[in-house]
């Protein structure tokens, strides 16, 4: 049995605000991930998965807060440890993050080069000023950029789609063995989607990333990009398989919405009309009895409200629904 | 006998800017739209989509060819109150799209400044109150409310509240689904449906979703960098693609059934 | 109510506000508790501090505390009128100018920059020089206002240009609100706290150009204001003479105010502008 490179388990994150509230952005998540596998999570804006991205790194920065669970990078524990430590020995080397809106990450006042030795630097002061930029050539070359023009360039003189693979090229410089990519395409429009979707393949490809994190709430994407998929809803997974079991065939309610929503533009199916619900993803701030999916859930039973939904086993993959089958 | 199309374009361009840093936003743009039909305006950021959506809501001048609006140019009557009459719009984000320091309430009201008789206040409540439950919002839930109070799905509501009140031949909807969560997307378009169902409205629809808008509309307009690339019947233009951007396009979108991208190692 | 509460919880606007209200109190309460009195002859000339007169007297033997206060309530009597008009005025040419763009706002800048060039002081100078009788505090005050505005216009007219695209503006627009009711009611309301700032720093302005033209001799020719208390000092050579209290406190005033002023200024920036709060 291949050892996972990656274990969240039971993870527990709150923020606490100004007034004392505490909000469990994300009430027990757990999976792991094999070397070479990329798991989506696919939930939309409030289910916690931007927290979980926090989480997951082990960045505990006021107001977020650990409440419990555990992140274990190839069999060793990433959390609990000192600030200095977490930045220095796991950020970017163990565990890396391609972030949201990434086009506007980049340090518009410093060339490429620059940004990408900070990078390395940060974790290895002896890094000789020569050796390094041959290996920046080298690594960005290997990623189809045309390494001179670009490590040379400030941001702003580079179109979207190259400051995108350049964010990815910095992020991935020392070879992590996770990267979590917080919605990386978001910004972007198609082609250019598709170009840094490639290039993340390529990367995992060449073993210069361990495994994929990759956080979406556009569902065709992840048809196309992730072995497993996990739908996060209010803070906790709701369903968690392979990509075809929750694609084709959904079966908590929650995720069954999801699907129902999407319009593809193929042919012969553009004419679906997709399901709408009403109501919106509930409040964190007050502990939810019951389902959390219940009030909008178009097939709720009474007993829903009533019982915490656990996650079982409902063909061959996660589901956190009583009822489903 | 066909009625009159709502809105008739020929070599219409937008540019902005002079000289050497002349940039050209819409290009020798050319269409008819017909009445009650339903067009989707559809291509990437920067496509231009959104400068030719304002031209035809009168917000933004051509700066050559011409726009007719029911026969007539669209600039024939210097007070523009007497096309946004018939011409409305609701935008993408809701939140912004309201002042922050007015209620929600009195945002609605403030319609009925376009109105040529000004109806008396009790007709004023009545017909905010029917707008308002036309899109399932109780009036006491937004009693006295501010927009930073209201969730983004129902101040998406609330702009679609307006157009219940102002009930316009023309409703441009810049993108009205793209900042909703998906889960609400459905809801946004069943209520688009109705009011065109209601109103006899023709709908002009931006979208850079070629799914939705093949979904809702009769008719596409595929816009690249400022030109209309394509025009036609969804199910032709995604089988039969004549331009070469709309083929690209459509060959970048993931969907579920076409091979996109594959992994080598997968 | 929070606003306040966050307000009064910073540090440096409780400490500026509090400088302020100090002066503001003593010029307005000042006559009621003290016996003012800048006619009256009340010992010789530039005698030195004594229980019986706290800060001496001026060159005409007058009492100098009346003086500082009378000219206290003069110099924030202009500040204020003079900061209104300025404001007002540049305020309305910079919303105008650049909600509208185009012409209109071509024409205004250009008004603007005419007005900015111009050195304000020398106009204040001529204006002040050819109004030989009559040059009362009040005609000071609106001279100063009418030349000092520019620097409200530009500073509005760039807020306006980055809130006329936005899209609650648009949607003002196709509910048929004219200009007019668009500047009103969806441009202003979103640049209070900034026109507000404007004020305060358009008041400390007023104030420091009256002490100038006072330290001109071109000051107001029936009151006592502090610029004038500092030139008369001046003239009447009271440094040399040592008789620090003739010029000292009323320095130590306008400074006071003005600072008071600023500081107020940049704690507002900070609980305004949420991304300068820590």
């Amino acid at each position: 049995m291949e050892t996972p490179i990656f274990e969240v388990d039971n993870l527990r994150a709150h923020y606490l605000t100004r007034f004392g509230q505490k909000i469990q952005a994300v009430d027990g998540v757990s999976f792991s991930l094999k070397p070479g596998e990329i798991l989506g999570i696919a939930g939309e804006s409030g289910c916690g998965k931007t927290t979980l991205v926090s989480a997951c790194m082990g960045l505990y920065i006021p107001p977020l807060h650990l409440s419990g669970g555990d992140v274990r990078v190839d069999g060793q524990s990433i959390l609990g440890m000192d600030v200095e430590v977490n930045r220095r020995d796991i950020l970017g080397k163990k565990i890396s993050m391609i972030p949201q809106g990434a086009l506007n990450s980049l340090n518009p006042t410093r060339k490429v080069r620059d940004l990408a030795s900070d990078m390395i630097r940060s974790h290895d002061d002896r890094a000789d000023k020569k050796a390094l930029y041959a290996r920046l050539r080298t690594r960005f070359e290997k990623l189809g950029m045309p390494a001179d023009e670009v490590l040379n360039a400030y941001p702003v003189q580079l179109p979207a789609g190259m400051k995108q693979r350049v964010v990815i090229g910095i992020s991935t410089l020392l070879d992590p063995r996770v990267v979590i990519a917080d919605e990386p395409t978001s910004a972007l429009d198609v082609s250019t989607q598709k170009a840094v979707i490639k290039l993340l393949f390529e990367l995992m490809d060449q073993g210069i990333i361990g495994s994929m994190l990759f956080i979406t709430h556009e569902l065709p994407l992840l048809r196309h990009v992730s072995n497993d998929i996990a739908v996060m809803y209010a803070g906790e997974f709701v369903e968690l398989g392979k990509t075809e079991q929750i694609i084709f065939d959904p079966r908590q309610p929650y995720t069954k919405a999801l699907m129902g929503s999407m319009l593809s533009a193929e042919p012969g199916h553009a004419g679906q009309k997709p399901v709408a619900i009403e109501g919106a993803p509930p409040n964190l701030a007050h502990p939810i009895q019951g389902c959390r999916f219940a009030e909008r859930c178009p097939v709720a039973m009474p007993e829903c409200k009533a019982k915490q939904q656990q996650l079982r086993l409902v063909r061959a993959r996660q589901v956190r629904c009583q009822y489903a089958e | 006998m066909p009625s009159e199309p709502k809105f008739q374009a020929e070599a219409l361009s937008r540019s902005y800017g002079h000289g050497k840093k002349r940039v050209l936003a819409v290009k020798n743009a050319s269409f008819t739209i017909p009445s009650q039909d339903i067009v989707s305006i559809v291509g990437q950021s920067g496509c231009g989509k959104t400068v030719l959506a304002k031209m035809l809501l009168r917000l933004e001048t051509p700066s050559s060819g011409s726009l007719l609006f029911n026969g007539k140019p669209i600039a024939s009557e210097r007070d523009p109150r007497a096309h946004f009459r018939s011409v409305q719009a609701v935008f993408q984000d809701p939140f912004s799209a309201f002042n922050q320091f007015f209620t929600i309430r009195a945002q609605l009201r403030s319609c009925f400044k376009l109105f040529l008789r000004k109806p008396s206040r009790d007709e004023m409540e009545a017909r905010v109150d029917a707008a308002l439950l036309a899109v399932n919002i109780k009036p006491k839930e937004i009693e006295g409310k501010y927009p930073f109070e209201l969730s983004g799905g129902q101040m998406q509501r609330m702009l679609l509240a307006r157009i219940f009140i102002l009930r316009p031949e023309v409703l441009i909807a810049d993108e009205p689904t793209s900042m909703v969560d998906a889960c609400s997307r459905a809801n946004i378009l069943d209520y688009l449906m109705k009011l065109k169902k209601e109103l006899d409205m023709t709908i002009v629809f931006v979208t850079h979703d070629i799914g939705l808008a093949c979904y809702i509309s009769n008719s596409i307009f595929i816009m690249h960098q400022g030109e209309i690339v394509e025009q036609g019947p969804p199910e032709r233009v995604i089988s039969q693609p004549t331009s070469h951007v709309t083929r690209q396009l459509l060959q970048d979108i993931p969907d579920l059934h076409r091979e996109w991208l594959s992994r080598s190692s997968s | 109510m929070k606003l306040l509460k966050t307000l009064l919880g910073s540090g440096s606007f409780a400490f500026g506000m509090g400088l302020f209200l100090l002066t503001l109190l003593s010029a307005l309460l000042g006559p009621l508790l003290l016996h003012v009195d800048v006619s009256t002859r009340v010992g010789l000339a530039y005698l030195a501090p004594s229980s019986s007169h706290w800060l001496g007297t001026d060159h005409l033997g007058l009492d100098m505390v009346s003086l500082l206060i009378s000219g206290l309530r003069s110099s924030l009597y202009v500040g204020f009128l003079a900061g209104t008009v300025a404001t007002t005025v540049g305020t309305s040419i910079g919303l105008y100018g650049g909600y509208k763009g185009g012409l209109i706002d071509d024409v205004l800048t250009l008004s603007t920059n005419l007005f900015l060039v111009i050195p304000s002081l020398i106009v204040l100078i001529l204006l002040s020089a050819s109004i030989e009788n009559g040059r009362s505090l009040t005609l000071i005050a609106l001279i100063i206002g009418c030349t000092t505005w520019t620097w409200s216009a530009r500073a509005v007219r760039a807020q306006a240009v980055s809130l006329r695209n936005r899209d609650h503006v648009a949607l003002a627009r196709i509910n048929g609100y004219g200009t007019f009711g668009i500047v009103l009611f969806h441009i202003m309301p979103y640049l209070l706290s900034y026109i507000f700032m404007v004020f305060i720093l358009q008041m400390a302005t007023g104030i420091l150009c009256e002490a100038s033209l006072s330290m001109l001799g071109l000051g107001p020719y029936d009151s006592v204001s502090l610029g004038k208390i500092l030139n008369e000092a001046k003239t009447n050579e009271a440094l040399t003479d040592g008789a620090w209290w003739a010029f000292a406190p009323a320095l130590v005033l306008i400074t006071t105010i003005v600072f008071s002023l600023y500081v107020i200024n940049t704690s507002l920036e900070g609980v305004f502008n949420p991304r300068l709060r820590k």
